[in-house]
């Protein structure tokens, strides 16, 4: 073939490139690729080798989490039971619907569609989308629950029109005895953003999810969670399933089992009624808090779900201040109820309990003369207590100083915090003249002194604390209050008192029930049980006279500690009443009624009854009435009834105790993890007949 | 094989095919075939059968092409490239008519991407261009500026689609052939030096937003997981997740549950790698490299400039698709359109590659008519 390669071009440069140069430059140049093309080669086949074997387990994984979808089952809440293995906070099944602000496509729109397809009421419907704007991205919003199947039916099968819709089989927290139970064992919601970057568990975010938010539901939420079960599945990149893989159910949390007694719990709470107030009622023979009740309440039940803006609102609004615990949070002016202690610091001080002092009406300091409430002529210790004369005290405390008596009290409970868990608790003041220079930088003066002794004046404390005072007074030993069951706190150092000490005051407060003393209108006298006590009327302002006044919050507290039977004690109690009046008018009825359900629920319950009559229903009802009434005042229509779902577990209840019952052990025994009852605890706490499940309540408290 | 011939127990003609090609060559679209099947949920629609069809009907080119004598070649290189050129400016001016860009051209129920077939032509008048060019004019401006326009006039008509991928791969045939002719070797030196000086101006002001998104997320690509650098990292866990052997024929979930992007075309090896493994990637690479070796041979072993020239830029051509495309797949270069040689499905790629080894083919039949002429030729 003929070769043309250069040959018709004459005239070369006179640099001699000819084409064997050429050629070889070739040669020699295409070496050069070709062992570039070859490193490329070697280069892609390490990669591939580094990809495939030392990077093969990474990106293995990495394939299977693409693969496959893992959707958290959340777990059954652990129950909080009382005592005796009732629910006081247990679960029930229902159809949910949540949404995930994330996914949704017109979020407003398919909040409406699915509004309507529900059955939602307009102001539920506003806070989905109000919730659903504020929320982040992957925190699902609760659209309802407790829907009935044929509602979830309609949803499930439209599915595909609802993205970011989670319809959801689940178990809602349910409390039997709602208000009741509120502030002691708080109440569940989903987790809030904050909650999540604390504690960063795949959980929290799970739709139908509830983490404790207050009370013990928040202390113990680690107890109560349990297990999340499990389904995976294999998606495409889509997120459209292609079958299911395995599904591991979920294990259920452990149950956490009270000192608290159930049925004594709502009985204590529903009898403080309209008022507003605290109480707590302790066993004397193991510090067990058997009631601690702050009345108003809430319904933990109608937060399952989220708060709503309005009910918020409301509670927010009232001003007997029903979110807050008065029984561990709310101080007070402990009144005259400190007396009974007062004498027990006395007699250490080397007070003879006969000594005589003359009540000419009052007692003059200085210049000044404080006015006792009554010319109560001689009175001896005794008779100090049962009258409450502020004279004897005062002579008293001006003989030997304050300073005696602070660490008495301190001794007895007050100024102090107690190990419990669930509660905020605030621990008051006792005063002293190291406490005042320290506070005020000033110095104690007798007329300080005068104050304190009756309980006025810098003294504060909670009910919780005078109900640790007066079990330690009725048992004379030094009890430290426990809300876990099978867990009491461990005796403190002995009280610094004697048996015969004990008794004198012991015989004040009997006498302040049983005798003529100011508090005759509580007593109670069932078989032989008695009660002893002490009435409290804390002044709210000075310089108003005590008494009824018209404007309730310029109303004294009222106070009532008392312990029963007065021979044996087994219960001490310990109520304030806010602006009550007169410690006997307000706060001893609630103690009578309280003791008196103790040893004679049938009567007790018709009390209760003939007054819930008289206020319009259980608080759960009346509540109701007044969310419904504040939401049409707010311009929107009433909303569906969060208590009618709610059924009735008849166990805690304070109807459950008068039922006749067969004394068996509890037939829906609590679920897997439940702590059993102790035998070696006085198991029943009170010798009516014991609060297992009862057959039908004699009614429904809803 | 000529030994076959030799033994008279294979015909002559069929002797003298180039087997240690084709045997690799058929071996890798059949493999390619079997990926498709796979990337098509188990079937040979909508994928593997058209793959095989085009195989054929582009064989067949290929083999009509090796069949052209080298003076029709020669005489036919230049109105070629003329007429492909042509086509690359109706490609935009259609696009500029009907609004918005394209890369095609269609003649009735044919698509013809004109850059693609600039690809081979742009290698053939470059071969053309030096053929002619006295060697003694090597390393004046008359070597490299007319050569220079043969190039960049293509280019800028395909930036101007746009499709920088194309243009890259156009400028490597082009600039191979011009080194592999001969000129000066710093010349190459300096261009690449002020290429690398003159990429941030590149970056800022030439590149369009998403070829920009394409460098950045090459360069960090764990910063955007689930926006551009989503497509290199489910390849990487495509093909990492295979290991060894594989998760089997019809077993890969990346490719499967759609989490890999384009299993059929631009992943394909990803797809091929999460379901044969290492071992399969190895084949792979193994078969490409028997291709290019041959190559190689037939340039090293042509008559003439024309030839070699035309050889080693065909032999360029091809590796760059399978290089641009592995280093792509294993996130080594940024993501961009360029599938790999006779394993994606897609028609234009595999008409380029099957033209470059038509003309291989070509050369390798001329190298038989006539013996290498050592030194003595020219």
């Amino acid at each position: 073939m003929k070769i043309p390669f250069l040959g018709d071009r004459p005239g070369r440069t006179p640099k001699m490139i000819s084409a064997s140069i050429l050629r070889s430059s070739f040669d020699r140049r295409s070496i050069v690729i070709g062992a570039f093309q070859g490193s490329i080669g070697v280069l892609l086949a390490l990669r591939l080798g580094y990809l495939s074997i030392a990077e093969n387990e990474k990106y293995r994984l990495e394939s299977e989490s693409n693969r496959v979808n893992l959707t958290l089952i959340p777990p059954r809440r652990g129950w909080i039971l009382d005592r005796n293995g009732a629910p006081l906070a247990s679960n029930r099944a229902d159809f949910r619907v949540d949404v995930i602000p994330e996914r949704l496509q017109h979020s407003d729109e398919t909040i409406d569609r699915l509004g309507a397809l529900l059955e939602l009421d307009p102001s539920r419907i506003a806070e989905v989308k109000d919730k659903v704007g504020t929320a982040r991205g992957f925190q699902p919003v609760e659209v309802a629950s407790g829907l009935k199947y044929e509602q979830f039916a309609a949803l499930s099968v439209r599915m595909p029109e609802f993205p970011g819709v989670v319809p959801q089989r689940g178990f809602s927290r349910s409390y039997p005895t709602g208000p009741s139970v509120g502030h002691l064992i708080g109440y569940v919601g989903p987790a809030s953003a904050e909650e999540y970057e604390k504690d960063p568990n795949p959980l929290l975010i799970t739709p139908g999810y509830k983490v404790g938010k207050d009370g013990l539901e928040k202390d113990f939420e680690q107890t109560l969670r349990g297990e999340p079960g499990a389904r995976r599945v294999e998606v495409t990149a889509q997120g459209r399933i292609v079958r299911d893989l395995e599904t591991r159910s979920d294990v259920q949390g452990k149950a956490v089992q009270l000192t608290i007694d159930g049925p004594l719990q709502d009985y204590l709470s529903r009898r403080i009624g309209l008022q507003s107030g605290g109480s707590v009622v302790i066993d004397c023979q193991t510090g067990g808090i058997l009631a601690l009740a702050s009345m108003p309440s809430f319904d933990p039940n109608s937060f399952v779900g989220g708060i709503g803006a309005l009910r918020w609102k409301m509670l927010n609004e009232n001003d007997h201040i029903p979110l807050l615990n008065k029984a561990v949070r709310g101080l007070y002016p402990p009144g005259s109820t400190v007396k009974p202690m007062a004498t027990l610091a006395l007699q250490i001080a080397g007070v003879s309990p006969d000594e005589r002092v003359s009540c000419p009406g009052g007692y003059q300091l200085g210049n000044r003369f404080f006015r006792c409430d009554a010319v109560h002529g001689s009175v001896d210790m005794r008779e100090a207590i049962e009258h409450s004369c502020n004279t004897y005290f005062w002579s008293m405390v001006h003989r030997v100083g304050y300073d005696a008596i602070a660490p008495i009290a301190k001794a007895f409970g007050l100024g102090q915090e107690y190990d419990l868990p669930g509660t905020s608790q605030r621990f008051g003041t006792v005063p002293g003249s190291a406490w005042k220079k320290k506070r005020y930088d000033q110095d104690w003066t007798d007329s300080d002194g005068l104050n304190a002794v009756i309980g006025q004046g810098y003294v504060l404390a909670s009910p919780l604390q005078l109900a640790v005072m007066t079990a330690r007074i009725a048992s004379g030993r030094d009890l430290r209050p426990s809300l876990v069951l099978g867990n009491p706190a461990p005796l403190g150092p002995q009280l610094p008192v004697t048996a015969e000490q004990l008794q004198v005051t012991r015989d004040g407060m009997f006498r302040v029930v049983n005798g003529s003393g100011t508090a005759r209108g509580a007593q109670i006298q069932i078989g032989d049980v008695r009660m002893a006590g002490k009435t409290g009327t804390a002044q709210v302002r000075r310089l108003i006279s005590r008494g009824h006044v018209a404007d309730w919050a310029s109303r004294d507290h009222s106070w009532f500690i008392c312990y029963a039977p007065a021979d044996a004690p087994r219960y001490a109690m310990a109520t304030v009443i806010e602006h009550g009046g007169f410690g006997a008018t307000a706060a001893a009825p609630i103690a009578r009624d309280v003791m008196t359900y103790l040893f004679d629920p049938a009567t007790a319950l018709d009390t209760l009854h003939r007054y819930e009559a008289e206020w319009g229903g259980t608080p759960q009802q009346r509540m109701s009435r007044e969310y419904a009434a504040f939401v049409g005042a707010a311009g929107q229509s009433v909303p569906q009834d969060d208590f009618a779902g709610v059924p009735l577990t008849a166990r805690v209840d304070a109807e459950s105790r008068a039922a006749p019952r067969p004394d068996v052990s509890p037939s829906g025994t609590p679920p897997v993890g439940t702590a059993a009852p102790q035998a070696s605890l006085p198991a029943a706490p009170t010798p009516a007949p014991p609060p297992t499940p009862a057959g039908p309540a004699p009614e429904a408290p809803q | 094989m000529s030994t076959l011939g030799a033994r008279g127990i294979v015909p002559e003609p069929i002797a003298r095919l180039p087997w240690e090609m084709l045997i690799p060559l058929v071996l890798l679209t059949g493999f390619g075939g079997l990926v498709l099947y796979s990337a098509g949920g188990g079937s040979m629609q909508p994928y593997a059968l058209s793959h095989f069809i085009r195989f054929l009907v582009f064989a067949v080119m290929a083999g009509m092409i090796a069949v052209l004598p080298r003076d029709a070649v020669r005489m036919l290189t230049y109105p070629a490239y003329s007429v492909v050129l042509l086509l690359l400016l109706a490609v935009e001016i259609v696009g500029q008519v009907g609004g918005g860009s394209q890369r095609w051209l269609e003649f009735g129920p044919i698509r013809i991407q004109p850059s693609e077939l600039m690809k081979p032509a742009v290698v053939l008048a470059m071969a053309r261009f030096y053929e002619a060019l006295p060697s003694g004019m090597i390393g004046s401006w008359r070597s490299v500026l007319p050569s220079g326009m043969l190039i960049v006039l293509p280019i800028a008509l395909v930036l101007l689609q746009p499709d920088l991928g194309t243009s890259i791969a156009i400028a490597f045939g082009g600039v191979v052939v011009m080194f592999l002719a001969g000129l000066p070797l710093w010349w190459f030196l300096t261009a690449g030096g002020l290429g690398i000086a003159a990429m941030p101006l590149v970056y800022f002001f030439a590149l369009h937003d998403y070829q920009r998104a394409r460098v950045t997320t090459f360069l960090d690509p764990e910063n955007d997981p689930l926006g551009a650098g989503y497509h290199i990292a489910q390849s990487k866990i495509a093909i990492g997740s295979g290991g060894l052997f594989g998760k089997g024929f019809n077993n890969g979930t990346q490719s499967h549950l759609n989490y890999l992007p384009e299993p059929h075309t631009d992943f394909v090896f990803a797809s091929m790698a999460e379901e044969w493994g290492l071992t399969g990637g190895i084949f792979v690479l193994l078969m490409y490299t028997l291709i290019l070796r041959w190559g190689w041979k037939v340039s090293s072993e042509a008559q003439d400039r024309f030839s070699s020239l035309l050889a080693a830029g065909a032999t360029a051509t091809i590796f760059f698709y399978i290089a641009i495309n592995l280093l792509m797949v294993m996130g080594m270069a940024p993501a961009k359109g360029i599938p790999l040689p006779w394993m994606s499905h897609g028609g234009s790629s595999m008409m380029t590659n099957m033209i470059c080894i038509g003309l291989l083919m070509m050369v390798d039949r001329w190298n038989r008519v006539a013996p290498k002429r050592g030194l003595t030729f020219g």
